[in-house]
């Protein structure tokens, strides 16, 4: 009996985490496609509901009474799988961010490797329905992504290392509450670029977008899926793209801190922080998509490669001798 | 307890099942799946037993980079086709191998677990002495950066040797391809990359040289 009771509080709680989620999702959808319209000096979707706000609500719900079609020759199983995993993995990382000081689902103490763990999962999707599809774009596109997303999470491990040394623990809570005097983006400025650089690549947004570049491949991985199975991809990639958002305003913006800890500001309730900075990122990431052209690949590899993946390593050794040769190293007894 | 007993069968049920699918299923990208599938119970054991650092690790490393690597190839050499009859149908050569492989394997594990189990102070190595109040990535950073830092940067050694090696191999150097040169892109100017040429009669020029 104390078990279900442990159950079903559980279950309360991650309700309560999904919901909001799956609606800012479509929210933000909704304010990528404003972004990019206002860029082009259009007006983007304006028409359904206040401000169009309830445009994504509409798709969704085309997308729903659409056909599935399942081609033929594919691996069935494959096939339907890879937009759940997708999905799924999209979804289950939200259990580790912090959104106060004890507002977080469960407060593990690898939470940063759970986020990377996840993430680095993302590609499965991708990879799944790309091969599963048994035609010829799909397969290119999950090749594509493939090698891009496990070359990105190299240097975004080595960032995260950074971080971790300012630190001393891989939990989040902890790595927020590291940057109460100062945040970590005004020491590691230049690993926050990187990061934001390499969370474009890793979300496979514009310029990186190549697994799904219509230009060369129809749609990517997408090409061969339809209703309702799309719009799932869909939302899982947005979801992931709140992720990394989420990910990036923990390690380098503070999480939910205010800026400054004086009146006006300490009195704003801790979600609300965290949820200004990542629509803040979330609006850098939908500026970019509007005003970037695509990179080619070679220079995409050659820009994690041979640029990021030096310069972070680099970053590592600078800031671990800065903090030993100051003797401020993190030496928290656990 | 019963909660964790349930837990930990379903997983290891999960991990023999799958690990028996990796070498009977017929396609195999279908096996590279059931190897994921069997990293990733493995993983959950892993943080079931409270070292949930290596639990993740094993996410990370093996699923989230290896078998990412292992789909790749598998998928690229187009092997899918390939039919694996090894229990039904017609004698296959893999068995005997397979056999001698496995036993070897099993008398080892027989050896270093039955000796870890019954005669602790015979097989172990190490003299560590583990504080049970810190958690475990500490644990693990406080043992491998000190007492066991020469091996630990051997491995390493042994890594990047072996990953040159795979360049070397595989690298060929191609004349006659044409190369963007990023440096010279850059430092081109309006003085040098505009050249008046006076064309001499019935020659021509040679450009693009």
């Amino acid at each position: 009996m104390e078990y279900l009771d442990i159950f079903i509080n559980e279950i309360y709680k991650i309700f309560f985490l999904v919901v909001p989620i799956l609606v800012s999702v479509a929210l933000i959808v909704w304010l990528d496609r404003r972004v990019w319209g206002f860029v082009q000096k259009r007006r983007g979707p304006n028409v359904v509901g206040p401000f169009g706000l309830f445009q994504t609500l509409a798709d969704a719900l085309k997308y729903i009474f659409k056909e599935i079609i399942i081609p033929a020759s594919s691996n069935k199983i494959i096939f339907i799988l890879a937009p759940i995993v997708t999905m799924t993995l999209a979804l289950v990382a939200w259990a580790v961010i912090p959104f106060g000081e004890n507002l977080v689902l469960s407060d593990i103490n690898i939470g940063i490797l759970y986020l990377f763990a996840i993430s680095s999962l993302g590609v499965y999707g991708i990879i799944m329905g790309g091969w599963a599809s048994n035609s010829k774009y799909p397969f290119l596109g999950a090749i594509r992504s493939a090698a891009q997303m496990v070359s990105y999470e190299v240097s975004i491990g080595i960032i995260i290392i950074n971080v971790l040394l300012c630190v001393g623990s891989l939990n989040l809570t902890d790595i927020v509450l590291a940057q109460k005097n100062i945040w970590f983006v005004i020491p590691l400025f230049p690993m926050f670029v990187i990061f934001f650089i390499s969370a474009l690549a890793e979300t496979n947004r514009p310029p990186f977008d190549l697994p799904e570049a219509e230009a060369e491949l129809v749609a990517g991985y997408q090409t061969e899926y339809s209703g309702m199975m799309y719009a799932m991809f869909w939302l899982g990639e947005y979801a992931n793209i709140l992720l990394m958002c989420a990910m990036g305003s923990i390690l380098f913006l503070g999480g939910w801190l205010p800026p400054i800890d004086i009146y006006p500001f300490n009195v704003i309730p801790s979600p609300i922080w965290i949820i200004f900075k990542i629509l803040f990122l979330f609006f850098l990431f939908a500026i970019v998509k509007a005003i970037v052209p695509r990179y080619r690949y070679d220079q995409l590899m050659r820009l994690g490669w041979k640029i990021f993946l030096p310069f972070s390593l680099l970053y590592v050794v600078l800031t671990a001798s800065f903090l030993f040769y100051f003797d401020m190293l993190p030496t928290k007894e656990f | 307890m019963l909660f964790h007993s349930i837990f930990f069968y379903f997983f290891s049920i999960i991990a023999i099942f799958s690990a028996l699918m990796v070498i009977t299923s017929r396609s195999t990208v279908n096996s590279v799946f059931f190897l994921i599938l069997d990293f990733i119970s493995i993983g959950c054991l892993f943080i079931m037993v409270g070292a949930e650092f290596l639990g993740i690790i094993i996410l990370i490393v093996y699923v989230g980079a290896v078998a990412v690597l292992f789909l790749f190839v598998v998928m690229m050499l187009n092997v899918a086709q390939q039919k694996q009859s090894w229990f039904i149908g017609k004698k296959s050569s893999h068995i005997p191998f397979g056999l001698v492989v496995s036993v070897i394997i099993f008398l080892e594990l027989l050896v270093v677990l039955g000796g870890w189990k019954y005669k602790e102070n015979v097989m172990s190595s190490s003299n560590l002495l583990l504080n049970e109040s810190i958690s475990n990535t500490h644990q693990i950073g406080r043992v491998m950066y000190t007492d066991y830092i020469l091996y630990f940067q051997i491995s390493g050694i042994i890594l990047l040797l072996s990953m040159i090696g795979a360049i070397v191999l595989t690298y060929q150097k191609r004349d006659n391809i044409k190369k963007q040169s990023y440096i010279n892109q850059i430092s081109r100017e309006k003085l040098t990359s505009i050249e008046l040429k006076k064309v001499e009669f019935e020659k021509g020029v040679k450009i693009d040289d």
